[in-house]
């Protein structure tokens, strides 16, 4: 069976050769950035000795002490049993991501800077944990919207559920998901430049050391750069939002 | 052949359809005429289970329903469905929406990695043919007029290459020309490959042009089953209640006696060659 791979060629005229420039730039930034502000595995890897030694000092485990948890565990079904009565996956995952975007960031950078130390790594974490909250509202009610009749369509011609999300869901939501990581990169780059405010990196660090040293010609100078980054970053997210339509 | 024995549908205490008998033989083209909230949709509805009856059975080709997905799918894949609203999805190409016809067949995660076996593409490029859009293949599907976006829902409806198609109201937001090109090449294509359609109107005047057999439907129920020689100014009391336009009464009484001359005058001809 020959199979053939059925996309549309991108419109202009440099056809599928505009996908070559824009992946290329798309992971030299993010590599830059990565750089920048010292996102590591490296990090994560030199706690892994801790996690070892913890889980060394559970073995072997209190055989006797499992007689007093047969009454937590029944809780635990009953509570399991009601749970899934209320959709409990769903609604679940909801509650999670509001606690997750109820937090300010600047208080999580502070958890995080407490958590990981000063730097922009903790940053890149606060604002990570408040944006997924944020991303995972929109891009849940961007599915709620999506008109349901090509999904008719597809489940009256015998689609899969795969096939189903895949060209009715997915082509529908696309616009409005990417929509909304740009406009949630034009507010982080608003955020992050406060956060250096708690240690966490970026220029706000700069502004708050300024002021502190009484050099307002210097916070000044802050302020401007802080204008030009998100009016940059505006500009630029409004011109892609408008390529996608 | 579709039989349809007691259809009965009911939503949270409004009775949209009422013991409906039926039968769809194969190949013909019937239309089901009634006005808007008469039980139409409802009724090619409950055919391809996109809404499940409250009473009475529906047999497909001898196969009675069964709810197991597999069996969902094949009675799905057997019989096409074609839109109002068209439902393309707008932002795909008009040949991946032609696609979609096909996939009841293909392999999910290989279509979903937007791989799909020559075979099938060729099947889509010709249903596309069939209705004479194939040059627009490769534009987006909100690209499109809307007489070309329901003739792409065709098209789409054809690649499943199915025994039956139900047409729920395909022409109800276009104009009058358009309506008429969209109908000739539903009919057409499906003449061609000897697929039933039973196609929901609410314009008379269509019913009697293209229907080779009109069901009325009115509140829920079957008022008239029969050759559109047959609609009367009485049936058409019966199908619209209380529609008491004296024009549009006129309308359907000259054309149905015009139809009825017409096939008086074939047969008339055909006698006469005999002998």
């Amino acid at each position: 069976m020959s199979l053939q791979f059925v996309v549309t060629r991108p419109r202009g005229p440099l056809g599928w050769w505009i996908v070559v420039p824009v992946v290329a730039a798309a992971v030299g930034v993010l590599w830059w950035s990565a750089v920048g502000t010292h996102l590591s595995l490296s990090g994560l890897i030199d706690g892994l000795p801790w996690i070892g030694d913890f889980l060394g000092r559970m073995l072997p485990p209190n055989i006797a002490f499992m007689a007093k948890l047969v009454q937590p565990a029944i809780e635990t079904v009953q509570i399991a049993l009601w749970g899934t009565l209320h959709g409990a996956v769903f609604h679940g995952l909801r509650q999670v991501l509001n606690v997750m975007r109820g937090i300010n960031e600047i208080i999580l950078a502070l958890i995080f800077v407490a958590a990981v130390g000063l730097g922009p790594f903790a940053g890149v974490l606060a604002i990570a944990f408040h944006g997924a909250g944020m991303l995972g509202k929109f891009f849940a009610e961007a599915i709620e919207e999506i008109d349901e009749g090509p999904l008719d369509a597809l489940r009256a011609a015998g689609a899969g559920t795969l096939q189903r999300i895949v060209f009715g869901v997915l082509p529908q939501v696309l616009p409005a998901w990417i929509g909304v990581v740009l406009y949630r990169f034009e507010t982080n780059i608003r955020v992050s430049t406060v956060l250096g405010m708690v240690g966490a990196g970026g220029i706000g660090f700069e502004l708050i050391s300024s002021m502190k040293l009484f050099a307002y010609e210097d916070t000044a100078a802050c302020v401007i750069v802080i204008l030009i980054l998100v009016l940059a970053a505006d500009l630029m997210s409004s011109k892609l939002r408008a390529m996608i339509r | 052949m579709i039989e349809i024995r007691g259809l009965a549908k009911t939503y949270a205490g409004h009775v949209a359809l009422k013991n409906v008998t039926l039968s769809i033989r194969p190949g013909e083209f019937v239309v089901v005429l009634g006005p808007s909230g008469a039980g139409k949709s409802t009724l090619l509805r409950c055919i391809n289970r996109l809404t499940a009856p409250s009473g009475g059975e529906i047999v497909v080709d001898g196969t009675p329903f069964s709810s197991s997905g597999r069996d969902l799918r094949l009675l799905r894949r057997n019989v096409a469905m074609i839109f109002q609203q068209h439902n393309l999805v707008k932002r795909l190409s008009v040949l991946k929406n032609v696609l979609v016809g096909r996939m009841a067949d293909l392999s999910p995660v290989l279509s979903a990695l937007q791989l799909f076996p020559e075979a099938d593409v060729r099947i889509a490029l010709h249903c596309l043919e069939q209705v004479a859009m194939s040059h627009k293949a490769a534009n987006r599907a909100d690209a499109l007029s809307g007489g070309e976006q329901q003739r792409v829902g065709i098209a789409r409806a054809l690649a499943q290459q199915p025994k039956f198609m139900l047409a729920d109201e395909p022409v109800a937001s276009l104009d009058p020309k358009t309506s008429r090109t969209v109908l000739t090449y539903l009919k057409k294509s499906c003449k061609d490959s000897n697929i039933a359609v039973l196609c929901n109107l609410h314009q008379i005047d269509y019913a009697l042009e293209f229907g080779e057999r009109i069901v009325g439907l009115s509140a829920g129920e079957v008022v008239y089953d029969g050759p559109p020689a047959g609609v009367s100014g009485d049936v058409i009391r019966q199908i619209y209640p209380g529609l008491d336009d004296p024009n549009v009464l006129d309308a359907a009484q000259r054309l149905t006696e015009r139809r009825r001359a017409s096939a008086e005058a074939v047969i008339a001809a055909a006698a006469e060659e005999r002998a």
